[in-house]
């Protein structure tokens, strides 16, 4: 058989067949992940790791990923002519991200053979789910000072510490860990990045109870929990390399070539009412400035699609820190998003009736949830130094932890 | 703007900037606020001969863009015009020449003279789509075998210059467009003081200006649609001239950032600052993306092209004047002196966000699309 790789438009029409033949409509789980209880979700992980499996069975999973782990080895623009195929249409939306990025592409990136080889094809299977373990209780920017420690012993290392922030750990299957391994160096030389099974001895998980009840996030602890030494991805102390690879993956996020999704699909929290339908409840559809604040709402939506193309096509060519000012633009637009929405409710963002909507997708709610979008996944502050410093080149915040070994790195005020 | 250029793009980008810098210095314009063009003669003609006005008239009609898509053409020409705030009529000649290549030969010598920058058009809105009706200024209506204008239009830009004014006005039933010489018995025109430096502002009235039935520019009450199209084609070239304008204002206080000491620190090294330019930096791409993209929308005559332009005209109006006064803030008290370039951008911005709609017309005339849109569902 030859190698030459199928043309993007004959894969396309295969595709179209593919998932019109296999695949229904996109549920609303799909589209927000909000499950109205765990009984629930549990339904909804077990369907999609079936729909995974579906397209995997289908000669669909990995577009992107090396044949000899199970995928097809062929271009992102497959992958995209795909994902436009599948707009409307059910995904396995939990395995998008974390999973396929930036837990998947990390492994395709720096894992051995053997490692891939474990990993790959059941993620590409639907039967591994990945976490990625990396921000901790004492530091959210600041990830490069994580004090969960490995410490070798023989051929295993023994894993101490807590990892936050981690969505849906409490059902899924593995994670990929930045530990500390030496506080002996400057902070980012002591770092090393392994493989964990998540129901491994040790390892506890508990949920994290935002303050509009939703409880997606958990919080692991580690208590000397062994991992073997052929589950470290690297070398000893070389897992700062890893982990900016690993959080360049994470800013991609849906954008990545690894992920299947439907385009074109918003991927907004919740499926809040849209302003329309708000004003028209607050009956302030015909007033000036309601109008006004609706028009501020579509145009910052539009722009923000603007831009987010715009910043892709600068990331083909090489300059990967502009990224940082689509997160810093998205974060800030969706909180003036949440805002207009809460000023067109009026008093009726007060109070709402369960009938009505879930209470995460109340506007009142998700106007006190509104500083999520400039806090998760880097705040809007890290964003602006990235900014500031990389992309305009003005000097560096001064820091108290440049070249000092890490044990002595001031931690806090009430350290001992 | 764009990141991917044909050739002939960047040689049309290239020679409007090189012609700019040698014509029109900010230097020059600044001793040149109180001349009543805002430029000298040579400058416009020779402007046209590069192509400057010629982007949204077919070539069998003598016009023609290098590139065949005549609004992102115009979009380059217009960067460079913010860029260098540079003086003249460059929207309101396109936007006219656009709206009279519609007409096949009726205004063929009218559209000659202004692509040859032999002539200077004006756009006198006087009802403006994103209106309602009884706010229209102009009224235009059938007497006999010929239209009668009345009413006035204030601001109109290069008035005072201007060979003819392509005047929009509420009829019965709808929108007429007509094509008028400036010369026309009972148009009046006054000079105004304006905030921009080089661009000149005059306001136009029409007491029973009477003219032939050969004036219309599209149907007599049916020009709605038309009118439509030229604003965007208009809130195009403006977005695009503020973008080139919050580029410079922007690359200018960068450069004082660095160069700027103060208590023995650049200012760029103060983290209070630095995120000011990073959000600065964030509304400036933002910027250039949504202008880049609602000339592609016009270009391509998609349907989202409305919703496109008017999001691009609110954004860009309101985050270009907000760049420019906090460059302004940034650099202190020089930054409001006359002998400093800065407050040609701010002017240029200021300007161009209160021309063709403001953000809060465009906010309200999005809504409605919107409103229409899922009243369809």
């Amino acid at each position: 058989m030859s190698d030459g790789i199928e043309p993007v438009g004959e894969f396309r029409t295969r595709a179209r067949e593919w998932i019109k033949a296999n695949l229904g409509p996109m549920q609303p789980w799909d589209r927000t992940q909000h499950c109205k209880d765990d009984e629930e979700e549990l339904v909804a992980v077990a369907r999609d790791r079936a729909i995974q499996r579906k397209i995997f069975d289908g000669g669909f999973a990995g577009i992107c990923m090396p044949r000899e782990y199970g995928g097809l080895g062929l271009s992102p623009e497959h992958n995209r002519a795909f994902n436009e195929e599948l707009a409307g249409h059910e995904y396995p939306s939990r395995f998008a991200v974390p999973t396929f990025n930036p837990c998947a592409s990390t492994i395709l990136e720096f894992c051995t053979a053997q490692q891939k080889g474990a990993h790959l094809p059941k993620i590409l299977k639907g039967e591994e789910v990945w976490v990625q373990l990396l921000s901790e209780p004492g530091g959210g920017s600041d990830v490069a000072g994580i004090t969960t420690s490995a410490v070798r012993n023989g051929d295993h290392w023994i894993l101490n510490g807590s990892k936050v922030w981690t969505s849906r750990a409490w059902w899924a299957d593995w994670g990929i860990i930045l530990a500390r391994t030496n506080w002996e160096v400057p902070k980012h030389q002591g770092m090393t990045v392994f493989l964990v099974p998540l129901r491994a001895p040790g390892v506890e998980i508990q949920r994290i109870v935002r303050l509009n009840g939703e409880s997606e996030a958990c919080q692991e602890f580690f208590t000397d929990v062994i991992i073997p030494d052929s589950e470290r991805v690297g070398d000893v102390d070389a897992g700062w390399t890893i982990g900016t690879r690993w959080m360049f993956h994470e800013r991609m996020g849906h954008n990545s070539p690894y992920v299947t999704y439907p385009s074109g699909m918003s991927l907004s929290a919740g499926h809040e009412d849209s302003p329309v339908a708000i004003a028209r409840k607050s009956g302030k559809i015909d007033d000036t400035a309601a109008r006004e604040l609706i028009g501020e709402h579509r145009e910052l939506g539009i722009v923000t699609r603007a831009l987010q193309g715009r910043i892709a096509e600068a990331a083909t060519k090489a300059n990967k820190d502009m990224s940082a000012i689509d997160r810093l633009f998205r974060g800030v637009a969706s909180v003036r998003r949440s805002t207009i929405a809460f000023e067109l409710a009026g008093a009726g963002a007060s109070v709402w009736d369960e009938e009505e909507e879930a209470a995460t997708d109340a506007v009142g709610m998700n106007f006190l949830m509104r500083q999520i979008s400039c806090i998760g996944g880097g705040t809007t502050e890290i964003s602006r130094n990235v900014v500031a410093e990389r992309i305009l080149g003005m000097p560096r915040e001064a820091s108290g932890d440049k070249g000092v070994p890490f044990r002595e790195v001031p931690k806090g005020p009430k350290r001992a | 703007m764009w990141y991917e250029l044909t050739s002939d793009q960047q040689l049309l980008r290239d020679t409007t900037a090189r012609y700019l810098a040698d014509h029109v210095p900010l230097d020059r314009q600044r001793k040149q606020r109180d001349s009543a063009a805002g430029f000298e003669p040579g400058y416009w003609t020779g402007g046209a001969e590069l192509g400057w006005i010629m982007p949204l008239v077919s070539e069998d009609m003598g016009g023609g863009s290098v590139s065949g898509r005549g609004i992102v053409d115009l979009s380059l020409i217009s960067y460079e015009f913010g860029r260098h705030s540079a003086p003249g009529p460059l929207v309101d000649c396109n936007v006219v020449a656009g709206a009279l290549h519609m007409c096949g030969d009726v205004h063929a010598d009218a559209l000659e003279a202004i692509m040859m920058g032999n002539a200077i058009a004006s756009f006198c809105l006087g009802v403006a789509p994103w209106q309602h009706g009884g706010e229209a200024t102009v009224a235009i209506s059938r007497q006999g075998d010929d239209l009668v204008i009345d009413g006035s239009v204030r601001p109109v830009e290069s008035a005072g210059q201007a060979g003819y004014f392509l005047v929009t006005g509420r009829s019965d039933g709808g929108v007429t467009q007509v094509l008028v010489p400036a010369s026309a018995p009972g148009i009046s025109v006054k000079n105004l003081k304006a905030i921009d430096v080089s661009r000149k502002f005059g306001a136009v009235s029409f007491e029973q200006v009477r003219v032939p039935e050969s004036s219309l520019v599209g149907a007599f009450g049916q020009a709605e649609a038309q009118v439509i199209q030229q604003v965007h084609n208009a809130c195009v070239m403006l977005c695009a001239e503020s973008v080139g304008a919050m580029e410079s204002a922007f690359a200018m206080t960068t450069d004082w950032a660095f160069e700027r000491y103060t208590f023995g620190r650049a200012l760029a090294s103060y983290q209070a600052l630095k995120h000011r330019f990073a959000d600065m930096k964030s509304w400036l791409e933002a910027s250039h993306a949504i202008c880049d993209s609602a000339a592609d929308a016009l270009a391509d005559g998609n349907s989202r092209a409305a919703e496109t332009a008017s999001s691009a005209k609110a954004y860009i109006g309101e985050k270009g004047v907000e760049l420019a006064q906090d460059c302004v803030q940034i650099h202190g008290g020089i930054g409001v002196t006359y002998e400093h370039d800065l407050h040609f951008f701010l002017r240029r911005v200021t300007l161009n966000r209160l021309l063709c709609g403001t953000p809060a017309d465009h906010r309200r005339w999005l809504a409605s699309m919107q409103i229409d849109k899922e009243m369809a569902v």
